[in-house]
């Protein structure tokens, strides 16, 4: 078995989720190597060479993959994919918009979004938005796949694989890049941040509220809500988290105020660690909780933010 | 948004049926069975608030097939989903958290007997007639409220306006703003079920219930379970009262086994109940721990959960069920036979006796708007009035002396004298007007839920799917919006936190900071506050169409 | 110029899905079944652009048993021109063979666009646009949330990792809606009623010579892990310690 990892990055920083789909690739056993299709990309690919369990990078580097297109990406990935038993992205925007696209010019299926796996064959994936879990076996001669990144853990860097370059080149014709804007907001995005502070119907009011964004700048998080929040009237209705609101999946949630009604849980569960802050200690909060804090937030919240 | 001024397009049917539930769809497939057998045209539109049809039934429920019978003779072939024959039937009072005894076959009354009935998802007997009503050729949509009256100059009902759909919590016309639109017909049969909203206004405005008793309601709240496959039993049937009800507040449970090894659980709390603490919800969680329910559940899984409110006034409460323009049926008039537990086929009756009046009257070339006084002679000749005068006194003689004393009368009255008893007891008082204030009584501590038999509301509320979009008006409105902050909170500890199965209702902070929170998107349209509120002070009014509970096969 | 919308019959949205006791899959016995979200974002925006003029017709294709010729009149109704029904019947199809089923579609219609949902929203796959797209050797845009058509590219704002980005493709192209792209119209009355007119052909797999052989075997279906309570800490540095050198995670 051999397995190639195609690389997220920006043509200068490789992109942690990469690092999580090395490990996933090192569940299912054999040769990892890493492919960074870019331009300018060098510094990308000795980072990826630096990490544990990498034997191989490759490299193609060229002008045309500068956006990294589906198109030409695709292409390029699926030449040098008869090589390797298993292909796999993070399932990010990036690695989704590709990896389907590569799987259809080699005439297999696709996984999307792998969560454990069970075997080299067999693998579990959240289906239903989480609501239940797949198991899944491929009897595709190329399995490829995308990552579910919060259910790896990052690989650890200690390596020194050899980096060869990949000379095809293909072009997207088809497609012309136009532009890119990163968001300009001062806090992140709800759906894709990395840190989620929430506030519930036990914030009090919409000023109380200012508590929530200070903690949520000072750890560079989006800022959520419950339903009892929004129908209080202390934020608007898009900052909803639950079952009518958003679903969030960030590696920190932290719940203030928040009792934890199954509906709120609906939209918060996956996340990787949740971070419980509520005076009552009965709260149903507290049954996710991976750490919980029984106390005042008025008093804990302000604390913690001066002393992060 | 003033929604008077708004320029709104109209259809034009021969007869507009609100609501896809038995009674509705029964008169929608009798109109074109009809027209048909007289090779006649006939237009029929029926809106059902739903996202679905069947996605706001719920029932029970044991059915007799009589009605199903006689609207289609060949209901087996066409599959309708009465699958599972009553097997057993046992009835039990229960004594305590841990006590219950079974009352003999031979005390229990006759009407209360179930064989050759069906355990049905009433849910899905709905779905099965709106494809029967579909292929007769009736225009059924779902997802479209019925939200106003619509009249001539005359005052005769023209047929209705369906819910505008996109407007903001603010009132304010969103950029999906899609106005309602009549729906204008020669007749309007009104099958909202209990309670319905226009139901209510026609009562008000034809003083429809001026010679009847006040209705009495009930609330019904169901679970549906996955049961142990070795605890089951197709066709197990029983049915009882008693704890944790007491203290003048009475009902009864029911527990059926269904299809796929499917248990459905519930309890029917009468609204006539006094002591403003009382929580039907809680009552009914803590009832599933008595060892003859739990025995049942134990190991099982909870999969769908709602409540609905049940008219059981019956004979005595039945209201005048015609007027220009349209008809009552069903729940909506109050056709349900409490002594049977059971309205499906005494509400798919009316509607076909509606539809018979309708199209009689139509064959003679009504223009409609007329008021069809002939439907009383119908219903009067039916054995769906026989049947409910019979049960007459079963409800009234429960609320007067209790359930032992009540239930012996009602023993006598029904077994031994065929319902034919010659007296007739009554029951006036709207159970609004039976609450108590909160200082005559002393808080209930409910036990907390275990998380395995009994469940904490909002999770409870999670598995009935009810979705409202948020950006709407709120559904249920407050004619004095201070009320229940001044009035209900100090005299009542304002009931509606717990008599609401969805939680909706909730009173936030204490003393002067006081408010009163409508959680309006947890509403699963059971219609109970628009009933029991001691002030009549709330009025249910339909949400933007397709919103509310997705119950399967409940 | 034609548009084509690809659409899918799943369980609503606001439906809670339940794994099945003998865990083969989930339970959709009489549960409410609707347009896929996403999908229906997709016809609303293929009806803007016909709308706007940039298309003459709006053509709707949806594959799966009998059923999902609901979802079909749905788009109709929603103001669609005609549709078109691959009865796969109880075949279990997976992203690649709806592809190729598609592709074939798309070679005997030759529309400007082809226009679908993200992923739908029972297998949240995120597939078949794309693999649509390397099947045709059409250039593709997913996450869309803006498109505006202009003589033979469209212009699309994609949703990506921390920001906006826009290409332009040379029509014919494909394009994946993401949520924000717009909101759907509500579905009018009469439209109904004239939707149950509209033209809608019937054709199958088997008659489009497609093989849909499936790879992919479903071998269980569980039901999330249920989160258990972890540790209570008692103070602010305690909580802050737990989540810089326990969870590893500020």
């Amino acid at each position: 078995m051999s397995n190639l990892v195609i690389a997220e990055h920006d043509n200068q920083n490789l992109k942690a989720s990469t690092l999580n789909t090395i490990t996933a690739a090192s569940k299912i056993g054999g040769d990892i190597e890493v492919l960074v299709v870019g331009s300018n990309c060098q510094a990308v690919a000795q980072a990826a060479a630096a990490v544990a369990g990498v034997s191989k990078v490759r490299v193609a580097d060229n002008a045309a993959y500068e956006h990294q297109l589906a198109e030409n990406t695709a292409q390029l990935v699926a030449a040098l994919a008869p090589a390797y038993s298993h292909l796999l992205a993070p399932a990010t925007p990036a690695g989704k918009n590709l990896m389907p696209r590569v799987a259809a010019l080699l005439d297999v299926n696709q996984l999307t979004d792998i969560m454990a796996v069970v075997s080299p064959d067999t693998f579990k994936r959240p289906i239903y938005a989480g609501n239940a879990i797949a198991t899944v076996q491929s009897s595709d001669k190329i399995k490829v796949m995308s990552v579910r990144i919060t259910a790896f853990d990052a690989a650890s860097t200690g390596g020194s694989a050899a980096i060869e370059a990949v000379n095809e080149v293909f072009t997207a014709d088809k497609t012309k890049f136009i532009g890119e804007e990163v968001a300009k907001s001062d806090r992140p995005e709800l759906t894709s941040a990395k840190i989620v502070v929430s506030g519930g119907r036990g914030v009090g009011s919409a000023d109380n509220f200012k508590i929530i964004y200070a903690l949520a700048d000072k750890l560079g998080a989006a800022v959520g809500a419950s339903r009892a929040a929004v129908d209080a009237g202390f934020v608007p209705n898009d900052m909803q988290v639950g079952q009518t609101g958003k679903v969030v999946a960030p590696e920190v949630y932290v719940a203030i105020g928040i009792s934890g009604a199954i509906q709120h849980l609906a939209g918060m569960k996956d996340s990787k660690v949740i971070v419980a802050i509520n005076k009552d200690p009965e709260a149903p909060i507290f049954q996710v909780a991976d750490y919980g804090l029984v106390a005042d937030l008025f008093a804990a919240v302000p604390e913690m933010t001066g002393k992060l | 948004m003033d929604t008077t001024e708004i320029e709104r397009d109209s259809m034009e049917f021969d007869v507009v049926i609100v609501g896809a539930g038995p009674s509705g769809l029964a008169s929608a497939c009798r109109l074109m069975q009809l027209a048909k057998e007289h090779h006649q045209e006939l237009t029929v539109c029926l809106v059902e608030k739903g996202s679905e049809v069947g996605a706001h039934i719920l029932s029970g429920a044991v059915i007799e097939s009589r009605a199903i019978e006689e609207l289609f003779p060949n209901w087996k072939e066409l599959g309708a989903p009465l699958n599972v024959p009553v097997k057993r039937d046992e009835l039990y009072l229960l004594r305590s958290e841990t006590a219950s005894v079974k009352i003999p076959n031979a005390f229990i009354p006759a009407t209360m007997h179930n064989e050759g009935n069906y355990v049905v998802s009433l849910g899905n007997v709905c779905r099965w007639l709106a494809e029967q009503a579909e292929s007769l050729g009736v225009e059924v949509f779902p997802g479209f409220t019925a939200s106003q009256l619509l009249f001539n100059e005359d005052g005769s009902v023209a047929g209705i306006i369906t819910g505008d759909m996109g407007v903001g919590v603010d009132g304010e016309a969103k950029d999906s703003y899609t106005p309602g639109m009549e729906l204008r017909a020669k007749y309007t049969i009104f099958a909202e079920g209990c309670r319905g909203h226009l139901g209510k206004q026609l009562y008000s405005k034809f003083q429809l219930d001026a010679d009847a008793d006040a209705q009495h309601y009930g609330i019904g709240i169901k679970e549906l379970w996955d049961i142990d496959p070795s605890k089951h039993e197709e066709g197990l049937v029983i049915h009882g009262s008693g704890w944790p009800l007491g203290g003048g507040t009475s009902g009864g449970f029911f527990l059926y086994h269904s299809e796929n090894n499917q248990a459905v659980v519930g309890l029917i709390v009468d609204l006539n109940y006094s002591n403003p603490y009382v929580s039907p919800f809680d009552e009914f969680q803590r009832m599933k721990h008595n060892p003859l329910i739990a025995q049942y559940l134990e190991g099982g899984k909870r999969v769908a959960y709602g409540a609905r409110a049940i008219a059981k006034g019956g004979f005595n409460a039945l209201p005048k069920m015609h007027f220009p323009g349209g008809l009552l049926v069903g729940c909506n008039a109050g056709t349900l036979n409490f002594a049977k537990i059971k309205g499906t086929h005494t509400a798919m009756k009316s509607g076909m006796l509606a539809a018979e009046e309708i199209f009689a009257a139509l064959q003679t070339g009504d223009t409609g708007g007329k008021d069809l006084a002939g439907y009383d002679e119908r219903f009067q000749n039916s054995w769906v009035y026989e049947e409910l005068k019979a049960s007459r006194n079963f409800g009234p003689a429960l609320h007067k002396f209790g359930s032992l004393i009540g239930g012996a009368f009602n023993f006598i009255d029904q077994n031994i004298f065929g319902g034919k008893l010659p007296v007739t007891l009554r029951d006036d008082h709207p159970d609004y007007a039976q609450m108590r204030p909160a200082s005559e009584f002393s808080r209930i501590e409910y036990p907390k839920p275990d998380g395995k038999l009994s469940f904490d509301k909002l999770s409870s509320v999670f598995l009935s799917n009810t979705n409202h979009d948020e950006d709407q008006p709120c559904h249920l409105r407050l004619t004095d919006p201070s009320l229940p902050i001044s009035k209900n909170l100090p005299l009542y500890d304002e009931p509606a936190q717990r008599y609401c199965p969805a939680g909706v209702y909730e009173v936030l902070g204490e003393g002067a900071e006081a408010r009163f929170q409508i959680n309006a998107q947890n509403c699963v349209h059971c219609k109970t506050c628009d009933i029991k509120d001691p002030s009549q002070n709330i009025t249910w009014v339909t949400p933007e169409g397709g919103g509310g509970p997705n119950y399967p096969n409940m | 110029m034609k548009i084509l919308v690809a659409v899918k019959r799943v369980i609503d949205y606001s439906v809670k899905v339940r794994v099945k006791a003998d865990n083969s899959n989930v339970d959709l016995t009489n549960v409410k079944m609707s347009l896929n979200p996403f999908c229906e974002i997709a016809v609303e925006e293929a009806l803007r652009l016909r709308e706007a003029g940039k298309a003459t017709e709006v053509v709707i294709v949806s594959i799966g048993a009998k059923a999902a010729q609901d979802q079909i009149r749905t788009a109709l109704a929603m103001g669609a021109d005609r549709g078109i029904f691959i009865d796969a019947g109880d075949t279990d199809l997976n992203s690649l063979g709806i592809a190729k089923l598609l592709a074939k579609v798309v070679q005997d219609e030759q529309p400007g666009l082809v226009i679908l949902g993200k992923q739908a929203i029972d297998s949240d796959n995120n597939q078949t646009g794309q693999m649509l797209a390397a099947l045709c050797g059409y250039p593709q845009a997913t996450f869309a949330s803006k498109v505006v058509v202009d003589g033979g590219s469209a212009t699309v704002t994609r949703e990506i990792d921390g920001g906006l980005q826009t290409l332009q493709l040379t029509l014919p192209a494909v394009v994946t809606a993401d949520l924000r792209l717009n909101e759907p119209r509500y579905v009018k009355l009469p439209d109904i009623m004239k939707a149950k007119k509209k033209p809608l052909a019937v054709t199958s797999p088997a008659e489009m010579g497609v093989n849909v052989a499936n790879t992919i075997t479903l071998v269980r279906v569980d039901a999330p892990a249920e989160r258990s309570a972890g540790i209570k800490v008692d103070s602010v540095d305690a909580l802050i310690d737990a989540l810089k050198n326990k969870a590893k995670v500020i």
